[in-house]
């Protein structure tokens, strides 16, 4: 297969960035899409010029290292797929393919489709964990948890963390990645305790770090790999409401 | 260096941890702040480490060469964890665990060590579920189990196929609530280039900005190395595609021996390669096996669809050559039965290079909603990558590079031949001998960092107080971060024609043809020929674009590959020092007449451990002979 690429190429964060024209060849459609760009770059480095800068790492879609805009989409035009597991099979022959990183004041530019995801630790560490020392477990049975609750809790914890949702959110709103931890703790007995505490410094965290509000267009669900729900957000809400 | 002394306390193996607890010397809380650790990794074993001695008021630095701590490979580990509570009633316990871990690594292994993994694991679990990590669970609200390759009982604890994920990020949670309080500081986007050593002490590590290009002095009272394995060393292999080993590596230059290098798990259940540019190979969770059947066609070259073989023309050839255990014989017994069928001509698939993993009896007997409850995500997984459907016809599985057993040599304390330097999960060689049972990584991993370093550093640091911050202007540092300079100046002007991912992968194949899943002398030789060949033309026909003071990730692969070259020749001299099959470490000279791994307890019962002598010199073998007080050494069989 044959495609025309148009990458996004910004060379630092001060930089101003443009679209660059590449093409590539005999692309097979089993590759990745993370390896078409590995053979882009492959020819690129070993002219000497640079190669694209892209995040990447495990390439079985569960460290959400990657993720770039690609035709518009997050991740892609596929659903429920990060960009490392996106098969080129997907694309037409001779297609025109663009491009873009993470589009998002909270996560600026580093290089090309590199961006700054450090704002979603920083909320992680306002409180998205339940606070208890090694050694201080109680037995893991002697806390029952009804199979329903758990098996939601776990539906709700599988997000990786890529950035998709911010991405796709007209208003670079973090509500389902913020909403998605709540859940997941609030859910749970253990998380219960301190539910009040959590989902206020998460929710404060976010909003100083410039994330927009939800407006329920539902972007993110739509564009999100790993199938994250809307209905988080409503629990967030509702758990926001019960911390005052 | 002197005689490896492996500090095993004395007395009946139930007591030794217990023992060693309530001697070991304490730091005490006022204390604990003055002392500086720095912790590289942030994986099951780094993050929990750096959050629990966060948690004990030491001042921690924590690096990841990724953008957040988050993504270390630890998530990407799938099926399980496990734990000796046996909570299914079926004969488990910790005695039991350490058995089968002692069996499963084919008596290469350190009784003590294990021992005390495996006594800890049950606190794992509790912290973990704690932690708020959500494991599958019975309707009654207790926790699952399930069982997993190399042993009878059920006592792998799970959360679907993402049970890594799940740990990795209860471990990140740990972490984050240490951020929060100020007791460790994450140094995200770095990359360890050397360790720095003050009168013969661990005291620091250099560091190399991944944004900006810039070379940084971190100094400490400890240093403490959870950086992983050496997997990718294949090229293609189940690790994250920037997994590498150069900081080990780097510590082993500095005085760190290096234990077991050949020790290399080979993973039997991953999709097989699809095309020439694949960047690395997606495990399929071993946990598959409890209820996929694995066969191949009864006749050579049968190019049928699978569903179109009848019953009778196929050779379930696990369930026919180990009744006993069946499809759940430990990892590398199965990998090489495949690899023995596929070499025999029965492979499947355009390469003959895969063999068939079935599900269609499991689900006519539980229903397709029973396994998709179990493995759905597994399932979609292989169907986003291959296009092919699971639940409609048999998985295709090759075996492929996963886990390595070896690692830093590490004393009971888990500290290396560099004092104040440990290592740990992964990174270190202690518990797996020549061959990891399923779901034990996880558990070590965690049991290193939460449980058992937090409790043996302060012996170490107990004698430390009375030093104060370490300085980064002294000579030592100047001459480490010297060296990291002049290595990446030189990377970068070769100016060649070559890319590092190109040589890795040429590397790779190297590795893979002639010390992977099998291995013999005269292969062997040939590899470090080809190995010291290709590693001359790297450093002659090398291209790095761009310059060192910027993000450069081509800069990054070149400096891990010129490493890897050096840690593969001393991986096939360590195979070619042990002259016997063990484990994962099968020598085609030494098998049994019906192609079992046959050991020499004679001559190899010991731990080899090498030391670098000096660029270009041969590496010096120090040998810890293992000694088997508990246990019986027996043929390992699983029939």
């Amino acid at each position: 297969m044959k495609f025309t690429l148009k990458i996004w190429r910004q060379k630092n964060a001060e930089a101003k960035g443009a679209f660059v024209t590449y093409r590539v060849e005999e692309i097979s459609p089993e590759m990745s899409f993370l390896e078409m760009l590995d053979a882009l770059n492959k020819k690129l480095a070993a002219e000497d010029n640079d190669p694209v800068a892209f995040d990447h790492d495990c390439r079985e879609g569960i460290c959400g290292s990657c993720g770039m805009y690609i035709n518009g989409h997050p991740h892609g035009p596929v659903p429920a797929v990060t960009t490392c597991h996106l098969s080129m099979r997907h694309f037409r022959d001779g297609e025109t393919i663009w491009i873009e990183p993470w589009r998002a004041k909270p996560f600026p530019v580093i290089k090309d489709l590199i961006v700054d995801r450090s704002a979603f630790d920083k909320i992680q560490s306002a409180g998205g964990f339940i606070s208890v020392n090694t050694g201080a477990a109680p037995e893991a049975n002697s806390i029952p948890v009804r199979k329903k609750d758990s098996d939601e809790a776990f539906d709700s914890s599988i997000c990786i963390g890529c950035g998709a949702c911010v991405a796709a959110c007209k208003n670079a709103s973090a509500m389902l990645f913020v909403s998605a931890k709540i859940s997941q703790l609030a859910l749970l007995p253990q998380g219960r305790v301190e539910a009040k505490e959590r989902v206020r410094a998460m929710v404060e965290k976010m909003d100083e770090l410039g994330f927009g509000n939800c407006s329920n267009t539902g972007a993110c669900e739509a564009e999100c790999p790993k199938e994250i729900k809307l209905t988080n957000i409503a629990r967030l809400n509702r758990e926001y409401y019960k911390a005052f | 260096m002197g005689e490896l002394v492996s500090k095993i306390p004395d007395g009946p193996l139930a007591q030794k941890w217990t023992k060693y607890k309530s001697s070991v010397k304490l730091v005490s809380p006022a204390n604990r702040k003055k002392l500086d650790i720095i912790v590289v990794g942030t994986g099951l074993a780094g993050a929990s480490a750096a959050s629990s001695l966060g948690e004990l008021g030491y001042n921690v630095k924590n690096f990841c060469y990724q953008d957040s701590p988050r993504r270390a490979h630890s998530v990407a580990a799938q099926g399980g964890i496990n734990a000796a509570k046996n909570y299914q009633n079926d004969g488990d316990s910790v005695y039991r665990l350490f058995l089968d871990m002692i069996k499963g690594g084919d008596y290469r292994a350190r009784e003590g060590n294990v021992y005390r993994v495996a006594e800890v694991s049950n606190d794992v679990i509790d912290h973990y579920t704690a932690l708020g990590v959500p494991f599958a669970r019975d309707y009654g609200g207790t926790l699952d189990t399930r069982s997993f390759g190399g042993v009878q009982v059920s006592r792998t604890f799970y959360a679907k196929g993402q049970t890594g994920q799940q740990c990795l990020l209860g471990c990140y949670s740990s972490l984050s609530r240490q951020v929060k309080k100020g007791s460790v500081k994450m140094y995200p986007r770095r990359e360890m280039l050397d360790l720095v050593v003050v009168d013969g002490r661990a005291r620091g590590i250099i560091t190399r900005n991944l944004i900006t290009g810039g070379i940084e002095r971190h100094s400490a009272h400890a240093v403490v190395l959870a950086t992983g394995g050496y997997g990718t060393i294949y090229y293609l292999s189940t690790l994250a595609v920037n997994s590498n080993a150069s900081a080990a590596w780097k510590a082993h230059k500095k005085g760190a021996f290096f234990a077991n290098p050949s020790f290399v798990q080979i993973h039997p259940t991953c999709v097989p390669q699809l095309n020439e540019f694949q960047s690395k190979l997606t495990l399929m969770s071993e946990s598959l096996r409890n209820d996929g059947r694995v066969w191949v066609p009864k006749s050579k070259g049968d190019k049928r669809p699978a569903n179109g073989i009848p019953e009778e023309e196929r050779d379930y050839f696990l369930e026919r050559r180990y009744p006993a255990f069946g499809n759940l014989v430990p990892r590398d017994v199965a990998s090489r039965a495949a690899k023995e069928r596929c070499d025999a001509g029965y492979g499947v698939g355009e390469t003959g290079l895969a063999v068939n993993l079935d599900f269609r009896d499991a689900i006519k007997k539980q229903g397709r909603k029973a396994i998709e409850n179990k493995y759905g995500n597994l399932f979609e997984m292989y169907k986003t990558i291959t296009g092919k459907d699971p639940y409609e016809e048999p998985m295709r599985i090759y075996p492929a590079g996963h886990y390595t057993m070896g690692g830093l040599w590490v004393d009971y304390e888990l500290m290396t031949t560099i004092p104040g330097l440990y290592a740990v999960g992964e990174s270190n060689f202690s518990d797996h001998g020549a061959n990891r049972l399923g779901a034990s990584s996880l558990m070590q991993a965690a049991a290193d960092g939460y449980f058992i370093l937090p409790n043996t550093i302060s012996n170490y640091l107990a004698d430390q107080i009375r030093v104060p911050a370490i300085p980064t202007d002294t000579p030592e540092f100047d001459e480490a971060e010297k060296g990291v300079t002049e290595i990446l100046n030189r990377l970068i002007s070769i100016k060649g024609k070559e890319t590092a991912s190109s040589f890795h992968k040429r590397l790779g194949k190297i590795m893979w043809d002639h010390c992977g899943m099998s291995r013999n002398e005269a292969g062997l030789k040939k590899a470090l020929g080809l190995i010291r060949e290709l590693r001359e033309e790297f450093w002659q026909n090398l291209i790095v674009p761009g310059s060192v003071d910027e993000l450069n990730m081509e800069l990054e692969k070149a400096g891990r590959v010129a490493d890897y070259f050096e840690l593969a020749e001393l991986l096939v001299m360590d195979a070619l020092n042990r002259k016997e099959s063990c484990g994962a470490h099968f020598r085609e000279e030494y098998q049994t007449p019906d192609g079992e791994a046959q050991r020499n307890d004679a001559e190899y019962t010991y731990v080899a451990a090498w030391e670098f002598t000096g660029e270009g010199k041969p590496h010096k073998l120090h040998r810890e002979e293992l000694k088997f007080e508990e246990v019986e050494m027996k043929v390992r069989s699983y029939k």
